[in-house]
Order: structure tokens, then sequence, then C-alpha cells
């Protein structure tokens, strides 16, 4: 019936004909994708087009009417504390210091609080939080929030992130500084990334594949194959598949 | 934003209204000494703190038993509140039929109730520590289901993914993120406390400073009624105080925000 189960190449992650309605609100129709091993794929479509609906099915937190999460090929369908999320909101918890608040997911996973803490440390020289253990989130900049948001991310699952718009409450300059520095961390992590956003240069600059999604109720649209080698830097913005690409899309919305 | 005058943070006390209240006394003082108002209607102040220091030993008594009593109850209060605000907010349908009628208890008068306790209850400590409790399980327990209620449900959803359990989600989330309400309706609570008690004390037995206060009144000693005021005043103040302490330790992230 579709190309779900049928594919040899076991995937990271599957996304299976997922359907959901709120009541009257039919929000994702038969919605499918796949994410590979170490890839980096954006859904790309208009705001309140239930692309965060559809995250918080994949994490397990909210059910689908119908369809399926395959994660390397096992079923995940509405099962929660395989794979976390992040959001524009960094949702660290302000009565928690920064080492604190990364070290939740490995506290929930039953590890003690202080090897959990020591579990964390290592990690903050590279995410650029050395030397801010110990500051409660309201003394950071909304960047450093959001590293330590990622940070907390990566904790819990290393190999399968989601990211729902992580930079959209940021200002242009440090969300540009802070996509460069994404895809910096990223070649030391070797992680697969599902990343949801509504603007198509970051979508482009950062992904290996985009799925363009449509209004309510929200289906794929199209595909597009981001041609683009890596390491990427900012003259990636001026060149001619990036061009093409983003007239494509344009065209598309 | 402007800084306050004093430099210890410790203290900071805004001296605009002691100035204020340290001229209405000694406007107090001289209308009485002036005989604009009789000593007997009003006491000035002078006599009301040497009546607060040649007195002293004999309401120590009183103040203890109601300083017990208004503890004892406080706790109560504490403890209670605190099952019953999570029950009613883990359990939806409690909450839907306790929350109306916990509104409605506080429509209530405690005053006129409280008589009623010297029957059911004695004259003991039990009725005074019950009205206490009354008095005091209201504030705690509404701030607490205001708390409990406001938590990000993005946030909860969040820990939810990763595997979060219901008693997780309490310990590392709802519990914290409720402190400051939950010291907001201890503060309201912890004042209350005093007077309840003295209330209690109104309706029988022969202990407490609200026995002591009806006594010097009927006797016409008004200067020790402003005494006895004067007592449950600053020990209303020394619980909020205290409570205040205890707010700042519980919460150091608030404290650094400044």
């Amino acid at each position: 019936m579709n190309s779900c189960h049928k594919t040899n190449k076991m995937k990271k992650l599957e996304v299976c004909n997922i359907k959901k309605s709120f009541d009257t609100l039919y929000t994702l129709d038969h919605v499918s994708l796949s994410l590979e091993e170490n890839q980096f794929v954006s859904i790309l479509g208009p705001s309140g087009s239930g692309k965060s609906t559809l995250f918080n099915i994949i994490a397990g937190v909210q059910q689908a009417d119908a369809g399926t999460i395959l994660i390397k090929g096992e079923d995940y369908t509405g099962k929660t504390g395989r794979i976390s999320y992040m959001y524009q909101k960094d949702l660290l918890m302000p009565w928690r210091t920064i080492l604190e608040n990364v070290s939740i997911p490995l506290i929930l996973k039953g590890t003690g609080k202080r090897a959990a803490e020591k579990e964390a440390t290592p990690y903050f020289e590279l995410f650029g939080l050395k030397g801010f253990e110990d500051r409660y989130p309201h003394q950071l900049s909304g960047g450093m929030r959001q590293r330590a948001a990622l940070l907390r991310t990566y904790l819990f699952a290393q190999d399968i992130m989601l990211l729902d718009e992580p930079f959209g409450g940021l200002d242009a300059i440090t969300k540009r500084k802070m996509q460069r520095w994404l895809l910096e961390v990223l070649d030391n992590l070797k992680a697969s990334i599902l990343f949801i956003t509504h603007d198509i240069d970051e979508a482009i600059f950062l992904s290996d594949k985009i799925y363009v999604l449509s209004d309510r109720p929200a289906k794929v649209k199209e595909v597009f194959d981001v041609p683009i080698e890596r390491p990427r830097d900012d003259k990636v913005f001026t060149c001619e598949a990036f061009i093409k690409i983003k007239e494509a899309i344009l065209n598309l919305l | 934003m402007r800084r306050p005058r004093s430099t210890n943070k410790f203290i900071e006390i805004d001296m605009l209204p002691i100035f204020f209240v340290a001229i209405l006394i000694i406007l107090w003082e001289i209308v009485v000494k002036l005989h604009i108002i009789d000593a007997f209607i009003l006491p000035a102040p002078s006599s009301v703190v040497s009546a607060l220091i040649n007195t002293f030993d004999l309401m120590w008594p009183h103040i203890t038993v109601t300083v017990f009593q208004a503890i004892v109850g406080f706790i109560v209060a504490i403890i209670l509140s605190i099952i019953i605000a999570v029950t009613m907010d883990s359990i939806a349908i409690v909450k839907r039929t306790l929350y109306p009628i916990i509104i409605t208890s506080q429509a209530v008068p405690i005053v006129t109730i409280a008589p009623l306790f010297a029957i059911w209850f004695g004259f003991g400590y039990l009725p005074k520590i019950i009205i206490v409790v009354l008095v005091c399980f209201f504030p705690i327990t509404i701030s607490l289901l205001e708390g409990l209620a406001s938590v990000d449900k993005e946030l909860l959803n969040l820990l939810k993914s990763m595997g979060a359990g219901r008693w997780d989600i309490y310990k590392l989330v709802k519990f914290p993120a409720t402190l400051p309400n939950f010291f907001s309706g201890l503060k309201i609570s912890g004042t209350y406390s005093i007077m309840g008690s003295v209330i209690g004390e109104w309706v029988g037995g022969n202990m407490g400073l609200g026995r002591y206060m009806l006594r010097v009144r009927q006797s016409y000693a008004n200067d020790r009624v402003f005494a006895t005021i004067v007592v449950i005043v600053l020990l209303s103040i020394g619980v909020l105080k205290i409570i205040q302490f205890i707010e700042k330790k519980a919460m150091p992230w608030q404290e650094e925000k400044i």
C-alpha cells in the first residue's frame, strides 16, 4: 500500500501514515517521512500546520489516530522514553542550575544525582557552556540556554533528536551563530536530527533532506534533497544549489 | 531600576513607614497627655509600654499557650493542605467535587461557629487548634492548587517524553514550581495562625492571650489590652519573618534574580 515498510535498508526513524484529528480539526493527513543514520532532515511548513503535533506523536507524548512510528525497525508508536525533543522555549527549570537541568534525563533513567552530573560535565566544553555549570538559567543568554536545552536532549538520547524550531525565539544574529554552531557540534556527535522550522534559509542551510508540509490538514507536499557539500559555511547562502532549492520551495508555498 | 538605599540586603527596611508610625505615636502620646482624650479611654503609648514591661511575666504563660496552639494548628493545616491540594491536582474528579465546597466553606464566619467547638471538643487545646487549622488551611490550599495547575504543560510533556512517571513529575517539576505559591500561602496563613489561636481562646478555657485579653478588658485595664495587642502583632510579624527567612533559604534561585 505504501513504501513505508517495504524498504530493505533499515531506517533510523520511520514515520508511517500518521493521521491525527482533534475533535473537528483535521491536523495530520497520512504523514510519512524517514530519517537515516547521521542525517539532518527538516520539516518545513506554515505555522499551525501541525508540525509540533507530529513531534509529540513521534516522542510518544500524544497518540496518533492511525499510523506507526518505527525506530531502527522497532515499533515505538505511542511509547515515551526513547526520543526526546527540544522546543523554541528552552524549558529549563529556573530552580535548577544548568548542570542540574541537563542531568535530568540521566536521573530519569535511574542514574544517581552525583553520577548523572559527573556524566554530563564533560559535554559542557563542546556545548560552549563551560564555567556555567552552577549558574541558574536566568543568568544565561538566550543562545546559551538553547545550547543547554540541546545538551539535555542529547543526554537523553544520543542517536536521534527532534528539534522543534529551536532557534525561533532568538534574534537574527544569534540565530545565525547558533545554526553554524549546531552544524559544527553535530560533526562531533553523530546524531540523526529531525528539525522543524518555517525558515526556508535555515532548512536549506542545515539539512540533507527537506519535507515541505501543506497547510492543515498537513501532508507531505514535496521532498527535496539538498546536494550541498559539508562542511558548510556562509557561502552556502549564495551558491547556485541553494538558490535553486529556495526557488522551488518558494514556488511551492 | 532605583537601588534600595540600604546596602545590607538582609535588613533592607524602608524608613518611610517607620517615620510615619513614629509621628503618629508621638501625636497620640501628646493627645492623651494633654487630656484631649482621657487615659481610661485611650491609654498613652508610654503607659502601654510600661504595662507591657510590668506585666510581661504575667503574660508569658499565656503567650506560650497561644503560640503552641498556633504552631500545632499551622503545621496540621500545612500537611492537610498539601495532601488535599495534591489529591485534587492529580485526580480531576476530586477537584471538581471539592473546589466549590472549599470556597463556600470560607464564607462561614469562624467566629460564629467557634462556640460550637467548645460544645463539641471541650475547653482544652483541641478546639483552638481546630480553629487555627480552619483559618490557615484555605490560603495554603488555594495557593498550592493555583501553583500546581499553572505548571508549564510543555515542560510536563517534555519530561513525559523522557519517560518520567507521575511521582517524578511531582518531585522534579510540580513541587519546586509551586514553591513560590506555597510560600505566599504560608505567609498569609502564618499571620492568621496567631489570630486564629486568639479567637479560639475567646470561646472558652482559661489560658492564652485571648483569655488574658478578655480578662484585662473586663477590668478596664486598657493599657494592658493594648499591651496584649502589641504582643499579638509582634508574634504575627515574627511568624511572617520566620517564613520569609525559610522562603529565601528554600528558593536560592529567586534571590539571585535580584
